[in-house]
């Protein structure tokens, strides 16, 4: 009790008695280490202040985590946090700005200690031919030299150079059948009219490249495929890639018309860019940057019902790279 | 005698009923006939290829469309359509309630269509809905539904669905949104995409600022522009020398 009393005197009298030096004990020396600098007493109520304030947001974060359920509970831990840390700054700020004395002092250069040594250091410096000026052009060159080659090293990227032939892979072969994400084989009398499907290959890695395909129906009236994919459809079901040719997104739009003599034409569309495929004409660009066609897949109705692959995509699948075009689809 | 009673009772009730569907059906004919029957044809045959007045008046048959079609539609504002070709855009009703009810019941009697879904959001699962709503539906009205563009037309954002709309939207497929069957997604489905979208409309933003539910790029934006700055301005702060002119 009379210890906690003593403290409290003791605060008060700091307080009252701020901007006031200690007054010296008997024997002991002024402890000078720099130039007294002009007493802020203001500065260090304020500095003290701005302590005791990151100590209540301190404290108050606890009483906020402790009293769940407040309404915008991790704004407030968030505010009193962060308020806590700026107040500590503020106070930390102030202190050395008001507070601390600041003084600078020159410091002579000392005597060489090793002349001799020293004068034939300069004298091979002078023979290499390298002066300081040379020296840092020389380095403001390699910093601008490889500055340069870390930017140009991203082209490497445009592009595959090598192993080509992993980006022709697909799973498809003659027979393999289409499933959902579940695996469940897709049935030809699923699939619907106005709607889209998602299937993959029987067995293989969904995450594949070319695994995963977008599936349409269509009335058969209403296909108009060009010579190359005849008969790629399967009573009016149409498979293509889901992988969009312009960057490699998942094509997950489809638009269908409501009445189709007024509105816009059924298209699969790509969000990313808004590249827009017409599964009608064998999934041909009609807007947007993709450079080729969707690659389409033929497919076949077995005796069971179930749909299968007649055959591999007619393009590579995925996006478009420098000479895509002359490669074909491998199983 | 007491199933008599039963039978005269149930009878007295149910006529009047009766007698105001035949009521509304007729009324909705004359609705039909001075609203519709320009681009929707006459008993809701379907107009195509028509003209009248210099203007295109074309329009799908609605024919079997039953009572969940032309609810959506009126109760949108989606019809009357302002103009024959444009995408159907929510706006004010101009129907009042009892033509919209005397359309919907002239409508439903011109062939077997579906009836008014009643989607039960409170048996729905919140995490199901999420699930299902980024298969289907997120692709184009964004994932907290705020609605987005696609070649040729507007995803429009869901934030004034009501519950019963949705539940029809899902299973007309308005203008080029795709149409989604109950074989395709069930009645049980429907409900959990419901209590998803409810959901969006007020999302439980645990980080404070939603800024506009349209993702990380506007987030990233705020916090270069805003947090960014007072970094450096309290740095220049600090790096000033104070009281030494």
């Amino acid at each position: 009790m009379s210890k906690a009393r003593a403290f409290l005197v003791a605060a008060a009298t700091l307080l009252v008695g701020r901007g006031r030096r200690r007054r010296l004990r008997p024997g002991e020396r002024e402890p000078i280490v720099a130039a007294p600098t002009p007493r802020s007493p203001d500065a260090e109520l304020v500095a003290i202040g701005l302590l005791l304030a990151s100590a209540a947001s301190a404290i108050a974060f606890v009483v906020i985590y402790v009293l769940d359920r407040l309404p915008a509970h991790t704004q407030l831990l968030g505010l009193a946090l962060g308020l806590a840390f700026v107040f500590l700054a503020a106070a930390l700020t102030v202190t050395a700005k008001r507070l601390v004395p600041n003084e600078e002092l020159e410091d002579d250069y000392p005597e060489q200690e090793h002349p001799d040594e020293q004068e034939r250091v300069v004298q091979v410096v002078e023979e290499s031919g390298l002066t300081r000026r040379r020296l840092f052009v020389l380095a403001l060159g390699a910093a601008g030299g490889s500055i340069g080659l870390a930017l140009l090293t991203p082209v490497a990227s445009l592009g595959p150079a090598l192993h080509l032939a992993r980006f022709s892979l697909t799973p498809w072969r003659r027979g393999t059948r289409l499933v959902t994400e579940d695996g469940e084989p897709y049935r030809a009398d699923e699939i619907e009219e106005g709607t889209f499907y998602t299937a993959f290959a029987e067995g293989a890695d969904k995450e594949a490249l070319a695994s995963s395909l977008v599936l349409v129906r269509l009335p058969k009236s209403e296909l108009d495929l060009p010579p190359e994919n005849a008969g790629f459809d399967a009573d009016g079901i149409l498979a293509f890639s889901k992988i969009c040719t312009h960057a490699g997104c998942a094509i997950a739009l489809y638009r269908k018309p409501m009445f189709a003599p007024t509105d816009p034409q059924p298209a699969l569309i790509c969000p990313c860019h808004y590249s827009t495929f017409e599964p009608a004409k064998g999934g041909k660009v009609i807007f947007g940057p993709a450079g080729r066609k969707l690659p389409m897949l033929p497919l076949a109705i077995d005796g069971k019902g179930f749909l299968r692959a007649r055959g591999n995509f007619d393009g590579p699948v995925g996006p478009s790279w420098w000479g895509v075009r002359m490669k074909r689809p491998t199983t | 005698m007491r199933r008599l009673l039963a039978f005269g009772l149930a009878a007295l009730v149910l006529a009047p009923a009766a007698h105001a569907q035949t009521g509304d059906v007729t009324r909705g004919r004359h609705l039909y006939g001075r609203y519709c029957i320009a681009c929707h044809g006459a008993n809701g045959m379907g107009v195509i290829g028509g003209r009248a007045e210099g203007q295109k008046r074309e329009g799908p048959p609605l024919v079997g469309v039953g009572a969940l079609a032309a609810d959506f539609y009126l109760r949108t504002g989606y019809m009357p359509l302002r103009q024959v070709g444009k995408q159907p855009r929510r706006s004010r009703v101009l129907l009042s309630e009892a033509e919209i009810r005397a359309l919907v019941a002239y409508v439903a009697s011109l062939g077997h269509g579906p009836p008014v879904p009643r989607p039960q959001p409170e048996r729905g699962s919140l995490s199901e809905g999420l699930k299902l709503f980024t298969d289907h539906c997120a692709g184009c009205h964004q994932v907290v539904a705020q609605g987005g563009f696609l070649t040729g037309g507007v995803a429009p954002p869901l934030d004034r669905a009501t519950p019963t709309q949705i539940a029809q939207a899902i299973r007309i497929g308005p203008y080029l949104m795709p149409r989604f069957s109950p074989r395709q997604i069930t009645p049980r489905q429907v409900d959990s995409i419901v209590r998803y979208v409810l959901y969006a409309k007020h999302p439980d933003d645990r980080g404070g600022w939603a800024i506009g539910h349209i993702g990380p790029v506007p987030e990233g934006l705020v916090t270069w522009f805003l947090a960014a700055t007072t970094l450096v301005a309290v740095c220049i702060v600090l790096g000033k020398r104070l009281g030494r002119e």
